[in-house]
């Protein structure tokens, strides 16, 4: 039974983590690149609700569809701004530049005087809710980010299987020229890719808030679903969520049947064995580079 | 504008191309010198940070910069050189010894981890990397009877069988004659053989390969030479803080040596220096500068993080090539002087295309 309840909450814990990942994902599909920037997105993600909740007053629905909106936008923003001019550069540039929009976040969230310090808690009205089923506890909070997840997965997965849209995201991921003369808007795609990437990490915000509380450094979290993305392979969306509910079991498990210590690493530990056995991931195709 | 006569061969390796840089490398060299006499202590300390963040940069830059492998957990190395530095000077290993040791130990940690990156490339490496780098400073907080765990480790005065570097003056000289043989070291690799190598695989694996280059054996190498500079340079470090603990290698300090090297500018041992200065001399800068901004900015703990991010972000956006770049086009502008064309260093635009078979 106790085996039982760490794997859900391992569970739990993993869908996060996956849906951090599918924001990676999502990015690498259409641009063949990495942001390092996610975990701060989906912090921002979580201030965003906080801020309409908490001092607008507003419910928790309207700060749910007003953070999303509002991270689709800036994801679409920060594309155009930043992301566009260096298209073309090798891929390392835009994976420092990531790194610069994620401390450029961090810190200026810091900065708000007297909220960017605090830890806050957001007020879902599913809060602190208990299921028992037999002689497991489950949590309303658990269950939520479960079933989200789950959900969010159908919807990505139907929209690059059956959508024009998600077909064509797929075409400029693999020859951005060739897309071009298809008539592909790439451009226009790859706006659309990280607006839907920042929405998918304003979701993973709203759900990790409960869980956790809302403060400035959660988007660190972001660093544990980077396993997440490499254990399922780094261009699957199925991988990624399978990647992080692996990435969440084994660690739920390790922290409570192994020495202290281990539960901050077996992410990480799992993801070397990973590379090092099957380097393309779980879900993974052949990398292969043609002269 | 300079044109350089060439009369033999040998000349294209020469490490001073003409007597301009015989000139003021050596005025660089004698201002080094002359430095403790002349700047104050508490500048000449940030000046050893330079030369000790320099050496980092140095194997940083042979890796990334020169090798086109980039490393998200360089910090680890520069953690496995300081430790153990810590233990050996404890049990009174000199410092000569402990030092090539401590490089020693980082180089072999390194080959480790740069076998995955025989199996793997790009992003996957750097999630190597960066495992490695999570787990190694766990290793340093969890060992406590040999690190001394998260309430850190001390350590002596480095020393010489025949003196004590006790003094900032004494040890800024050990610094910088270190500093000086490294970069000599790391020019040198890269005017031989090996060092094209490392330029070859980064330019083209395929068509290094085809050239007849062993990758395995010149990427090992190259996270061997990297990580044992980045153990000198560790060692140093926990010389000149006198007190090391885990959290000075987490993976912030990863990213900090990261920026460094590509705002120095990438390809160019200079940039290694260049980054290095621009490290230790912005939080210099940002503390001269809060006084005169006013207090909801300038004293708002993010600050630092939201210039550096900014500046990062800048550099990528408007000269990838680093300050080192921007170096190299005002000395086209003075060199050329009204002549200077805007589109000289254009970059070339690519459309960019999987690696990805489908």
């Amino acid at each position: 039974m106790q085996f039982l309840q760490l794997v859900i909450s391992g569970i739990a814990q993993g869908c996060i983590y996956g849906l951090i990942a599918l924001g990676f994902v999502l990015i690498y599909k259409a641009t063949e690149t990495v942001s390092f920037a996610q975990g701060e997105l989906m912090m921002l993600g979580a201030f965003c609700g906080l801020g309409v909740m908490s001092f607008m007053g507003q419910p928790f629905w309207v700060a749910v569809v007003a953070s999303i909106g509002a991270m689709a936008a800036f994801g679409v923003l920060m594309e155009r701004a930043v992301i566009r001019p260096i298209l073309g550069q090798p891929a390392f540039s835009i994976v420092m530049l990531t790194i610069g929009i994620g401390y450029v976040l961090r810190g200026l969230i810091t900065m708000i005087p007297n909220i960017g310090t605090e830890t806050h808690t957001l007020p879902v009205p599913y809060k602190d809710q208990v299921l028992r089923l037999g002689g497991l506890i489950l949590s309303a909070e658990q269950l939520v980010v479960i079933a989200v997840t789950v959900v969010l997965c159908a919807a990505l997965f139907a929209l690059f299987k059956y959508s024009k849209l998600g077909v064509a995201m797929q075409a400029a991921s693999q020859n951005q020229l060739a897309a071009y003369y298809m008539g592909i808007p790439v451009q226009r795609i790859n706006g659309l890719v990280w607006g839907l990437a920042a929405a998918v990490a304003a979701v993973a915000g709203l759900l990790l808030a409960p869980i956790t509380f809302v403060h400035a450094n959660m988007g660190f979290i972001g660093l544990k679903a980077f396993p997440a993305a490499v254990v399922g392979g780094f261009g699957s969306l199925p991988g990624a969520i399978v990647g992080g509910l692996v990435i969440g079991i084994v660690e739920s498990l390790s922290g409570f049947y192994l020495p202290d210590g281990f539960k901050d690493i077996a992410a990480y530990i799992v993801v070397l064995i990973m590379l090092m056995v099957k380097p393309n991931g779980l879900f993974g195709g052949q990398l292969r580079k043609k002269v | 504008m300079r044109f350089i006569f060439k009369t033999n061969y040998t000349q294209d390796i020469d490490l001073a191309k003409h007597t301009g840089h015989v000139f003021w490398y050596g005025l660089l060299i004698a201002a080094l010198l002359a430095a403790p006499w002349l700047v104050p202590e508490y500048w000449l300390a940030q000046l050893t940070f330079v030369l000790i963040y320099a050496i980092v940069g140095l194997g940083l830059m042979l890796l990334a910069g020169f090798t086109g492998l980039f490393s998200l957990g360089h910090a680890a190395f520069l953690g496995v050189g300081a430790y153990t530095q810590a233990v050996l000077t404890g049990y009174g290993v000199p410092f000569p010894v402990a030092l090539a040791f401590a490089a020693a130990l980082s180089a072999v940690v390194g080959v480790v981890v740069g076998l995955p990156a025989l199996r793997v490339k790009g992003i996957y490496l750097g999630m190597a990397t960066l495992s490695f780098g999570f787990i190694v400073e766990e290793i340093f907080a969890r060992w406590e009877s040999v690190t001394g765990g998260n309430a850190g480790k001390n350590l002596k005065a480095p020393d010489f069988y025949w003196f004590k570097a006790d003094t900032g003056d004494s040890f800024y000289f050990v610094c910088l004659i270190i500093t000086v043989i490294c970069t000599l070291a790391v020019l040198n690799i890269l005017r031989s053989p090996t060092g094209r190598a490392f330029v070859a695989i980064r330019d083209s694996e395929i068509s290094a390969q085809s050239m007849g280059i062993n990758l395995a054996r010149y990427k090992t190498m190259s996270f061997a030479l990297s990580a044992a500079l980045a153990g000198i340079g560790g060692a140093l470090y926990a010389h000149k803080l006198r007190f090391i603990s885990p959290d000075q290698f987490n993976i912030l300090q990863s990213i900090d040596l990261l920026l460094m090297i590509v705002i120095g500018g990438l390809g160019s041992v200079h940039g290694a220096f260049l980054g290095a200065m621009f490290l230790i001399l912005m939080p210099q800068i940002i503390s001269l500068l809060k006084g005169y901004l006013p207090d909801a900015i300038g004293q708002a703990p993010g600050l630092q993080a939201v210039v550096y991010g900014a500046v990062l972000v800048a550099f990528v956006l408007f000269e990838p090539y680093g300050l080192y770049g921007r170096w190299l086009k005002v000395r086209a502008y003075i060199q050329l002087f009204p002549f200077y064309r805007k589109g000289m260093f254009k970059r070339q635009k690519t459309f960019q295309k999987s690696d990805r078979l489908k």
